[in-house]
């Protein structure tokens, strides 16, 4: 399985707040609504979204996300990483667009079962 | 728009709060425009900075107008509002600063783009706000001689 | 890539068909946010969201964007169906969750709506 540490070295992300980054990665949620994620998306699954505020952390300590991944350039708020920090979740950033890294990680992630 | 006397304008009242008729006002516009046969990457760039303003009203301030004005040189738009207004524009103008509360952001709005995206399809934009009081923002769109219209 | 295939691919339901819908969709924008919608997307590119809101409509009408998918089969209310109809926007549904809809598109050469990226 994938880890956090693979698929950031693998798809070029910058990591801004450095949780269990050797946790193993099951799948992937993308979603910019908060009640979304929190009714929707699983145990150990990354994040991708273009929300950059606190609750970001929030929402990914109680769901158990692996790590949260923000798209389109956007960087996080500074209380989003000391937040990040405290609550031990991985944040990380990409210039891609949320398709585009989306398309990218799908395809790493079914290359990375398949074997 | 050849046979047009004098301008073409339009007002329309706007409510805070008031999601559900949100963007009439930016819609009737576009469909002016269209109809005045103004070109699709112009009206596009008028469609999408008014909508932005109005939303702006509907979601920060109390109540307000979008007025607009169409000559043949360019697209005016003004929208004012009563509201809480902006205590610091150059930091609100920032990509991605938003005071927008989380019921907001859950219908899609608020991440912080609106007036970026504004002042990136007019030709010119002027911002002014008393805290407190209200805010006025004034678009220009040029119909001819303006830069070339791709929204990005 | 035309609508049809669009549909098949995802395994979708068309909610709301545009009368004259010949659509060649190239590129598509994924996100929840209207103001990222308006920032990013271009004319006549194929929206993917998992809000089920009438401002949806409106954004993609005010962004000409022709067609929307709402995903994981989150229930599109009377509001956003009247709305998709009058503005004539084809509104298509599907159950899949938005990162297997983008893993999809993507795989099928579909282009991100941010340029050069
Ligand atoms: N009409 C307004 N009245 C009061 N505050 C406003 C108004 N328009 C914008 N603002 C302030 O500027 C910030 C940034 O606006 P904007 O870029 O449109 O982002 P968003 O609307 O997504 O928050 C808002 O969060 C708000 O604090
Ligand atoms: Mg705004």
């Amino acid at each position: 399985m994938l880890t956090i540490n693979d698929i950031a070295e693998k798809l070029g992300l910058d990591l801004k707040a450095k949780g269990d980054v050797h946790k193993g990665v099951t799948g992937c949620y993308i979603s910019d609504l908060l009640s979304d994620v929190m009714a929707n998306s699983k145990d150990h699954e990354l994040w991708v979204t273009l929300q950059t505020h606190p609750n970001v952390v929030a929402v990914a300590a109680i769901k158990g996300i692996s790590g949260v991944i923000i798209t389109n350039g956007r960087s996080p708020e500074a209380d989003t990483l000391k937040r990040a920090a405290a609550e031990n979740v991985t944040i990380m950033t990409s210039p891609y667009s949320t398709f585009e890294l989306a398309g990218l990680l799908y395809n790493l992630l079914k290359n990375a079962n398949v074997k | 728009m050849g046979d047009n006397k004098g301008p073409v304008e339009g007002c329309f009242q706007l409510m805070g709060g008031a999601f559900a008729n949100a963007g009439t006002a930016s819609s009737e516009l576009k469909i002016v425009l269209t109809n005045l046969g103004v070109p699709q990457d112009i009206t596009r760039r008028a469609a999408i900075a008014a909508f932005e303003a109005e939303m702006n009203v509907i979601i920060h301030a109390i109540a307000g107008t979008l007025h607009y004005e169409i000559t043949p040189e360019r697209i005016h738009i003004d929208i004012t509002d009563m509201g809480p207004g902006i205590e610091d524009i150059e930091l609100a103008m920032r990509e991605g600063y938003s005071t927008a509360p989380d019921w907001v952001r859950e219908m899609g709005w608020g991440a912080g783009m609106g007036l970026p995206n504004i002042r990136k399809n007019a030709d010119t934009f002027k911002i002014d706000s008393v805290p407190g009081e209200g805010t006025t923002l004034e678009i220009d769109i040029f119909l001819s001689g303006g830069r070339n219209a791709d929204n990005k | 890539m035309e609508l049809g295939k669009v549909v098949e691919l995802l395994g979708g339901t068309v909610v709301v068909s545009k009368k004259d819908g010949a659509f060649d969709i190239t590129a598509v924008c994924t996100t929840d946010m209207m103001s990222d919608v308006l920032r990013f997307a271009r004319r006549g590119e194929l929206l993917v969201t998992s809000l089920n809101q009438p401002q949806v409509i409106r954004t993609a009408e005010i962004a000409d964007i022709p067609v929307v998918v709402v995903v994981l089969g989150k229930k599109i209310g009377k509001e956003m169906i009247e709305m998709a109809e009058k503005m004539s926007i084809t509104l298509l549904s599907t159950s899949l969750p938005m990162f297997t809809v983008c893993g999809m598109l993507y795989a099928k050469g579909l282009k991100s709506c941010v340029n050069g990226r």
